[in-house]
């Protein structure tokens, strides 16, 4: 990597980050696939002790506030309706259990890999209304969008979506100087461009850094945060798929179907401008997406806290005592990509968590 | 011609199923007599496994469910040290399984026990009702049952494995796994192929050859990261294994980088891990690698006296560490 210093290899940049003893650097990881990528390859164990990287809310499972889920339940006791989601929120628990309880009481939810899967269903089934539970972050939103063309293209009049669609520069904005770098969501740069980030790195005078999903493209981020501390500069370590612009086809595909609205996070409440629904002149898709803002925690759950940053998962009473990812109490154990999920499955040695 | 209610009856159409389909392809000294058990020489340390075979399809690149069912048995008593030699088979047949299916099935059995060295001995047949929806195509359960013999002072298991033991693997991992999944997700790739293979030659090598081999196992459900997890905290010993030394193919690599699988948890059908003495490591190695199946054999690991709780730590391709938990939750199909 060619640097200030003049070029670094790998080696280099893990000698730096192991030895770093400058003033203590708490970095985000926004993206949940980031997470999944640094406890995986054990990046943990490459930094020095004034480096800590925090998992953020960019894991659109844990983020997802309890009036939502709720929501999805109630709607599956509705005799006819069709609940289809990813396999995710399958076991994330909401007031009164999880749409896996719902399932086993007799209710009709589907899991599908792909959104458009139910079209097939829906088009044989018609007396049946089918409603995707749209959940998801700027790369998700146009494929919700897509299949809404497939939808008005077949003629179908039984598909609706129950969404929780969420933007990320405004949230980055809230966290803000709460941290002293940000690892940006490679996949949501892909569709939104880095160039937005820019204003606000600068308002608060914080380091970004678009990365990409291998280690050693990790690692160099790391590396470039801790570096420009205290500077309000974004960079592009991902630019094989990352651009300044972004992908201005699928951001108009989302701006067709969805405007912005206030969006309520799991553990930061309402954030102005956060969320995407669908507009006006497709509300007849929409399944009551609106004014779900009510977050209720499961009694001594941290996740609200943990995907803040102000808590590590090791920190909660529940962690790997009545909370496992076989029995999770949280978003955030249940998914892949979550926080405690990932501290769970890959716990660093020695350091007393497991 | 497809299999009826009647194939199960126990009468006329059973002994003709029978007959026709098993002894045909099973026949040997014992079997051939046709009793309703297979009295068999043997010697006084028996070792003796079961396992049941439900894998979807019935059919796959590198093999099927009948070799399935045979190297599963063979394999696991292989790892304990014996030499495998008799052989029960129990196949569940749902109705409308077209014959010429299950004597394709058949054969691939009778095939394998060959490769293997066991003689089939005794058998069942039941048929059930077709379980899936009408398009689904019906089905076979097959379970084996297996015996062989010890040598008199054969011992080995996790309680055997000590600081300083080196981890070999027999080739590479993830095989069979991603085979069955791409098979499943529809995904066209002719180079992702099952391992399905009875492993006797390379146990027989290092054990005849003298080779202090301190714990055996086939890598089957869970993958490499179960099997190591399992034999950690039964030794209580920390194994520490080296990503970049673990062998993968290169379209199993992809396979897995492409539907976010992480390869410590993909099974194989026939590979297996052991644990021996450092001494002979290279020795080991070489023995593996020139036997049948285990072209790929490398040392991919160590044994560390564990300080707390024993666990396996992977030591990651940028220098990382990470522990490997076993595998947690459900998410990928069933391989065998």
């Amino acid at each position: 990597m060619l640097t200030d210093e003049g070029y670094l290899n790998n080696t280099d940049i893990t000698e730096f980050l192991k030895s770093y003893n400058g003033p203590d650097v708490r970095l985000m990881e926004i993206c949940g696939s980031h997470t999944a990528a640094i406890a995986s390859s054990g990046i943990r164990t490459l930094l020095s002790d004034k480096i800590r990287m925090i998992s953020g809310p960019g894991c659109p499972v844990c983020v997802t506030v309890t009036d939502y889920i709720d929501r999805l339940l109630d709607l599956s006791e509705i005799d006819g309706n069709v609940i289809c989601t990813f396999g995710d929120l399958m076991r994330v628990p909401g007031s009164n259990g999880t749409l896996s309880d719902a399932r086993a009481r007799g209710a009709d939810i589907r899991m599908f890999y792909s959104p458009f899967d139910m079209l097939e269903p829906a088009s044989e089934e018609k007396g049946r209304r089918f409603i995707f539970a749209a959940v998801g972050f700027e790369t998700t939103a146009p494929v919700y969008a897509s299949l809404l063309w497939k939808v008005i293209e077949s003629g179908l009049d039984n598909v609706m979506l129950l969404t929780s669609l969420k933007t990320m520069p405004e949230v980055v904005k809230k966290i803000g100087s709460k941290m002293d770098g940000f690892l940006l969501p490679g996949h949501v740069c892909t569709v939104t461009g880095y160039g937005l980030y820019e204003p606000i790195a600068s308002e608060i005078n914080t380091p970004m850094v678009a990365a990409g999903f291998e280690p050693e493209n990790i690692i160099q981020a790391v590396y470039a945060l801790a570096k420009l501390r205290g500077r309000g500069i974004v960079k592009n370590f991902y630019p094989a798929v990352v651009t300044r612009e972004g992908n201005k086809k699928a951001m108009d595909t989302i701006d067709t179907f969805f405007e912005a609205g206030d969006a309520a996070w799991r553990g930061m409440g309402v954030i102005k401008g956060s969320g995407l629904y669908l507009r006006e002149e497709y509300s007849r898709f929409d399944a009551g997406s609106t004014g779900l803002t009510g977050d209720r925690e499961n009694t001594g759950c941290r996740c609200a806290y943990v995907i803040t940053g102000e808590e590590k998962s090791s920190d909660c009473p529940l962690f790997n005592k009545t909370c496992t990812p076989n029995t999770p109490k949280g978003a955030c154990m249940v998914s892949r990509e979550g926080a405690c999920f990932n501290e769970f499955i890959h716990p660093v040695k020695d350091r007393g968590e497991r | 011609m497809n299999i009826t209610m009647a194939h199960g009856s126990g009468g006329d159409a059973t002994s003709k199923l029978i007959e026709e389909v098993f002894k045909t392809e099973f026949h040997n000294e014992y079997l051939d007599k046709m009793e309703d058990s297979s009295v068999v020489p043997g010697s006084s340390r028996l070792s003796m496994t079961t396992d049941s075979f439900v894998v979807q399809p019935l059919f796959y690149n590198g093999g099927d469910i009948g070799r399935l069912a045979v190297c599963g048995t063979v394999n696991d008593i292989l790892m304990s040290g014996a030499v495998p030699k008799y052989l029960t088979a129990a196949c569940v047949l749902e109705e409308g399984l077209d014959v010429e299916v299950l004597k394709r099935i058949v054969r691939s059995m009778s095939e394998t026990a060959k490769e293997a060295g066991v003689s089939i001995v005794t058998g069942d047949t039941k048929v059930i009702e077709h379980r899936g929806n009408k398009e689904s195509e019906p089905g076979i359960i097959i379970n084996t049952a297996g015996v062989g013999f010890l040598d008199g002072d054969m011992n080995m298991g996790a309680s055997y494995i000590k600081e300083g033991d080196v981890v070999i693997i027999s080739g590479n991992i993830g095989d069979h796994h991603a085979a069955i999944m791409k098979e499943r997700l529809g995904i066209e790739n002719d180079r992702i192929m099952s391992d399905n293979a009875p492993l006797n030659e390379m146990v027989r090598g290092l054990l005849d050859n003298g080779v202090r081999v301190h714990a055996m196992r086939d890598v089957t459900r869970g993958g490499l990261g179960t099997v190591l997890n399992e034999f950690a905290s039964a030794s209580s010993n920390d194994i520490y294994i080296i990503e970049e030394k673990i062998p993968v193919s290169d379209s199993v690599r992809d396979f897995c980088s492409l539907l976010g699988l992480d390869l410590m948890y993909l099974g194989n059908e026939g590979k297996m891990v052991c644990f021996v003495d450092n001494e002979d490591e290279e020795k080991a190695v070489d023995i593996i690698r020139n036997a049948k199946y285990g072209e790929n054999a490398v040392a991919i690991g160590y044994v560390k006296k564990a300080a707390a709780i024993p666990c396996l730590v992977l030591k990651t391709s940028i220098g990382g560490e990470r522990v490997v938990g076993p595998l947690y939750g459900e998410g990928l199909p069933r391989i065998c």
